[in-house]
């Protein structure tokens, strides 16, 4: 592998992309040419960062340089000020990035946004090229899933979940180990392991980040999940409005079973498992997970009676075990990290991290991952940085349309299921 | 109207589509997904025809296609433009954007102009709340939009061929 | 069985551990109210009518789809299980064209029903109508109103799943959501085989049978018009139930007075042309069996069934049998033979037929069904049409004296009077066909292997040596099934019936309705009505068409024999294709 002295991430998330952050990279790889850096300096396309109100975004590391709002005009003058010359382009950092009392830089973790944040969903959000297999199996990915396979039994992998209190992420808060055994306990010649990436209430974007920035992530999971319930073949049921999530699955598959971690003997284990995409059409209810299996089956999405649960008789009437994308994107890090690790963070109840999407009028709009047990206000001043232009606060919505409008004297709502 | 190309070549994408990937769970969304970007939309003669494929109703299809919004009977314009009325671009004020683009084109919502050369919709949320609010023009995303700023990007798309 | 304990509204019962919420609560005499729910086709908790408290679970619970548990507490009437259901109703009235006293289901409708049961003090929601109705009467045979719609999805699944058409589906989503064929097309178009299944279940007025009362009203009424009622074998099996009484009463005598007191000219029955379809379908089938003719022949009663074959079959159209349906032979008989008898202009005669069909309706328009320009029938009306011309009248039918037909086409054998049930074409065509073969008068003639509700028969019959392989189907959905192994040649037949109605005509689409409360009781209407008619044919002395004296007169006086060059003008008919959703061709 080549050794390079600096990295330029640019964020490829669905916000990004569509303010010319494509465009930006060219242009960048364009003039590192031109001044021949190329041999020293790596330009690496990202999932979203998450600060979404800043983009396009623009990463230097080894210094963590934190560039916002940067132009397609502006990728010459980093090239040459930053990456030939060493000097910082100060008028393009984040406003916060820079202390106007010392004019010291600070790094992109050191700013508030970032620093009062907890990741473990969006872990390789905006770390990682999406794209490429290696740099997911370079921070650590993979190795749950080979964990699983060569050293746990499916009754240790279901009772490492169960004990690491993880609970639904998709709304419900229902016991994610639980539903894992429940579908387990099910026997059929064939089951499932489906997605639900329908993500549809308005405002929300976690889904698509997690799915745009780590797909693999969310393939590892559902392949350990297979495993765990004893499931051949998996589902994701993603938006057709996400395109740019459905291409890195996409690619992410292909990598997968290129790789040998999807298909037919999964390292070497004699463990086969599957994974197709199913896109959505633009209805809303398909969120739901009967009428997501009814859309999956091809037919309207009407919801189905309960019970049977899908646990029971879901996807072609067959066991089928669904979990929402950021559950799975938790799952890596617990069989990596240990259910005591997971189970440590949060509140009694509530487990682990969650993550938000941050929207409206507020001033950081994008993405964050914080404990479970952070209160509201934290989360929209603290790393939100509250109402634009000094207006006064009115009221947070929270959990979609069937969510509640929640005025200034909840603020201090820890957050919890 | 936007011209509907229903000639044998196509027919025959679709057969491919079909035959490539035939199987007890196929089920008929990705059927569907094919003809519409086959076809651009899913006509009569479109749901006849993989009605007799799949063995199953006319009817079963209708209501599969009339339940789900990207899918479309008739013909859409050149270029279809989505406003996103999710609510962070709502308060953001795309109700105006949206307005604005009616009065440009001088078309309602689920409307082509006369020309076939745009579709206006109104979409559910896009997920790019951070750009709120947020138009897509085929798959273009402009982001952060003022009313004032829709006639330039229409213009765009009027040059283009 | 297993069963399990249940608290019902504080006192325990112990019911089979498969019942539902539902079954529990009716077992003990509860009438849980429900509106979707049809036991069996339409099982989709969706209306939320039947909702129910269940300790320990947060929301209610729709009891028609919910199982039972050993230990389970339920309450069906507190205050929340109530004001839910109040709240429920209130809502699918805010949508529902409310014009009660001007409708044809007035006093006949589930919904009314329910709103009676829960004495509404008002509708407080605003009547919110985003689309505009859509009334569809361009049909011959069923109208479709979706302002009274309360999208229970109970056609819709009726059609999928008993008649195999998928024909009505739900369209569009949210508020848009209604209920028709594809593109909304008229159902001329639309693949559908007019069996009325979906008239019979729906629960208010959204599909009908295209209305005839007023039609014949006005030719009775006319001074200058012969009017002349048949009557099939499957009304007298249910009128009765119109008024009141049980399902499985028969009632042939009081409908035949009934029926005259309406001040007709002529009361006939059908059934007497049930047996000349017998003579000429009958001798048709041997004529191909010795003949090398198109087999297997398929009987050709049902217009539901033909239009199954033109719509999707029209490969096996030389299959059919040619003759045309009972009534509408009848329909030519009267306007010839008759009208020569008793010196009428077949011009004045106006033959109306009473049918327990939704599909006559529209095989009386075919253009094939007229001798000399002259229609052979003017008027079809449903069970529950001439109910309604009965009660209009006044006539007082559960009180009445029971009559007889009228002469000369009044006779009728029992072999004409079991058309009405599945199977009963086969069986009367067999005892006509096994005596011709064997030259014998037979005593063996109930073919048992033929009747009852199985959705598929088949037999095997040494009929006077000849080995005869015969199968049965009825409704749609069988029908399917067996017409696909037949087209593949997994099965292979000489004769084969097929009705397009589940049970057969006993169950047609112009029978009096049953409501979703008996039929989720497990009753089971087809077999009582059914009954009616295999204990009339019991009764009867003579059983076989062919001994049938009035009929063989026919032949003697006028007809020559069966399948003569006569009997072909007026008795017989051709079948063509019929594309589904007709697209110009590009």
């Amino acid at each position: 592998m080549r050794l390079y002295r600096s990295h330029v991430l640019i964020c490829g998330g669905t916000g990004c992309t569509s303010s010319r952050s494509n465009e930006i990279k060219q242009e960048m790889e364009k003039y590192i040419t031109e001044f021949g850096l190329e041999n020293e300096v790596q330009v690496v396309m990202t999932g979203c960062f998450g600060l979404c109100e800043a983009g396009p975004i623009v990463i230097v590391y080894p210094e963590g340089t934190f560039y916002s709002r940067v132009k397609v005009e502006d990728a010459k003058r980093i090239v040459e000020e930053h990456l030939l010359k060493g000097r910082i382009v100060k008028d393009l950092l984040y406003y916060e990035a820079i202390t106007e009392v010392s004019d010291t830089v600070k790094a992109v973790n050191e700013v508030e946004f970032y620093a009062k944040q907890m990741r473990i969903a969006l872990k390789n959000c905006g770390v990682i090229d999406p794209e490429s297999i290696d740099e997911y199996i370079a921070v650590d990915g993979y190795k749950a899933l080979a964990k699983v396979l060569t050293e746990m039994t499916p009754e240790q992998v279901i009772e490492e979940i169960t004990k690491s209190r993880l609970r639904g992420r998709g709304g419900a808060g229902f016991p994610t180990g639980k539903k894992w055994a429940f579908a387990a306990s099910y026997q059929a010649n064939q089951k499932y392991v489906a997605c639900n990436a329908d993500e549809g209430d308005p405002g929300a974007f976690m889904d698509r980040s997690i799915l745009e920035g780590t797909p693999h992530s969310v393939l590892e999971a559902m392949t350990i999940a297979g495993y765990a319930i004893g499931a051949s073949k998996g589902y994701i049921y993603v938006r057709a409005e996400y395109p740019i999530a459905v291409k890195r699955l996409n690619i992410a598959i292909k990598q997968a079973r290129e790789y040998g971690l999807l298909g037919e003997n999964i390292l070497g284990t004699g463990f086969n498992f599957d994974i197709e995409i199913r896109l959505g059409a633009g209805a809303f209810v398909c969120g739901e997970e009967t009428a997501l299996i009814e859309s999956i089956e091809g037919k309207r999405g009407m919801p189905r009676v309960r019970p049977p649960f899908p646990a029971e008789k879901g996807i072609w009437g067959k066991p089928t075990l669904l979990n929402n994308v950021e559950t799975y994107a938790n799952i890596p890090a617990i069989i990596n990290n240990g259910a005591e690790w997971f189970a440590s963070i949060g509140t009694e109840d509530s487990k682990g991290t969650k993550v938000f999407a941050l929207g409206g009028k507020i001033k950081n709009t994008g993405l964050v991952e914080v404990p479970m047990g952070t209160t509201l206000r934290e989360v929209i001043y603290g790393i939100g940085g509250g109402c634009p232009n000094g207006k006064k606060f009115k009221a947070v919505q929270t959990g979609g349309p069937s969510g509640g409008c929640l005025p200034e004297k909840y603020l201090d709502t820890p957050i919890s299921y | 109207m936007a011209k509907l190309d229903l000639s044998k070549e196509n027919f025959a994408k679709l057969q491919n589509f079909i035959d490539e990937n035939r199987s007890e769970t196929m089920g008929l969304m990705p059927v569907l997904h094919a003809a519409q970007e086959i076809f651009g939309c899913i006509p009569l003669e479109v749901q006849k025809y993989i009605a007799k494929e799949l063995s199953i109703s006319v009817a079963d299809i209708y209501g599969v296609v009339t339940f789900y919004s990207r899918f479309s009977t008739e013909p859409v314009g050149d270029n279809l433009i989505g406003v996103c009325l999710g609510t962070a671009c709502y308060v953001k004020g795309s109700q105006a954007i949206l307005d604005r683009f009616k009065k440009e084109l001088g078309i309602d919502v689920e409307q082509t102009t006369e020309d076939g050369k745009f579709t206006l919709t109104a979409t559910r949320c896009l997920g790019a709340c951070g750009l709120a609010p947020v138009v897509t023009i085929n798959n273009d995303v402009y982001g952060k939009l003022v009313p004032n700023e829709v006639p330039k990007i229409l213009a765009k798309y009027q040059k283009e061929e | 069985m297993n069963t399990v304990k249940i608290t019902i509204n504080n006192r325990e019962y112990e019911v089979p551990s498969n019942y539902t919420i539902l079954d529990a609560c009716r077992a003990a005499q509860i009438d849980v109210p429900t509106l979707c729910f049809l036991k069996d086709i339409n099982e989709t908790g969706a209306c939320r009518m039947c909702v129910v408290e269940v300790e320990g679970t947060r929301n209610l619970q729709a009891s028609c789809v919910t199982p039972v548990r050993n230990g389970m507490v339920v309450k069906t009437n507190t205050t929340r299980v109530i004001n839910s259901q109040k709240t429920t109703l209130e809502l699918l009235l805010a949508n529902h064209n409310i014009e009660c006293l001007v409708c044809n289901r007035n006093g006949q409708c589930e919904l009314q029903d329910l709103a009676e049961r829960f004495q509404l003090k008002d509708i407080y929601f605003e009547n919110y109508k985003k689309r505009e109705p859509i009334y569809d009467d361009a049909s011959v045979s069923i109208v479709r109103d979706t302002s009274k719609c309360v999208l229970c999805g109970r056609c819709v699944s009726v059609c999928k799943k008993q008649a195999g058409m998928s024909v009505l589906t739900f369209i569009d989503r949210g508020f848009e959501t209604h209920v028709g064929p594809a593109f909304d097309e008229k159902m001329e178009y639309a693949g559908c085989i007019y069996c009325g299944q979906c008239i019979n279940v729906c629960p208010v007025d959204a599909l009908k049978e295209k209305p005839h009362i007023e039609l014949v009203w006005e030719a009775i009424n006319d001074p200058k018009k012969h009017v002349v009622f048949q009557t099939a074998p499957a009304v007298r099996a249910a009128i009765a139930e119109e008024f009141g009484k049980e399902i499985g009463t028969g009632a042939t005598g009081k409908m035949v007075a009934a029926i005259k007191r309406l001040g007709v000219n002529k009361v006939f029955d059908t059934n007497f042309a049930a047996d000349l379809t017998i003579m000429e379908e009958g001798f048709e089938l041997i004529d191909r069996l010795q003949n090398g003719g198109k087999l297997p022949m398929f009987t050709s009663c049902s217009p539901g069934w033909i239009r199954i074959i033109e719509q999707y079959y029209p490969e096996f159209i030389p299959n059919l049998s040619t003759c045309k349906s009972p009534h509408q032979m009848f329909g030519a008989i009267i306007k010839s033979y008759y009208a020569k008898k008793m010196n009428i202009d077949p011009k004045d005669i106006f033959v109306v037929s009473v049918m327990p069909c939704s599909c006559k309706k529209s095989e009386m328009h075919r253009p094939e069904m007229a001798v000399n320009g002259n229609r052979d029938v003017d008027a079809v009306l449903t069970t529950r049409e001439v109910a309604k011309m009965i009660k209009q009248a006044g006539i007082d039918f559960n009180n009445l004296p029971d009559e007889d037909f009228d002469h000369p086409l009044g006779e009728y054998s029992g072999a004409g009077v079991i058309f009405g049930a599945t199977g009963g074409v086969m069986e009367a065509a067999l005892r006509t066909v096994a005596d011709v073969l064997s030259n014998q008068d037979l005593k063996e003639i109930d073919y048992n292997v033929v009747r009852g509700t199985e959705g598929i028969k088949e037999a095997e019959l040494d009929i006077a040596g000849h080995k005869i392989r015969v199968a049965v189907a009825h409704g749609g959905a069988n029908a399917k099934k067996l017409m696909d192994m037949i087209k593949s040649g997994e099965k292979e037949y000489h004769f084969v019936e097929i009705m397009g109605c589940n049970g057969g005509c006993v169950n047609g689409g112009g029978q009096p309705y049953v409501n979703a409360k008996t039929r989720n009781s497990g009753l089971d209407h087809r077999k009582l009505r059914a009954q009616v008619l295999y204990n009339e044919d019991k009764s009867k002395t003579v059983r076989k068409s062919h001994l049938n004296k009035d009929v063989m007169k026919l032949y003697d006086e006028f007809l020559g024999k069966p399948n003569s060059h006569l009997a072909h003008e007026l008795l017989h008919t051709h079948y063509h294709q019929r594309e589904i959703f007709p697209t110009q061709e590009n």
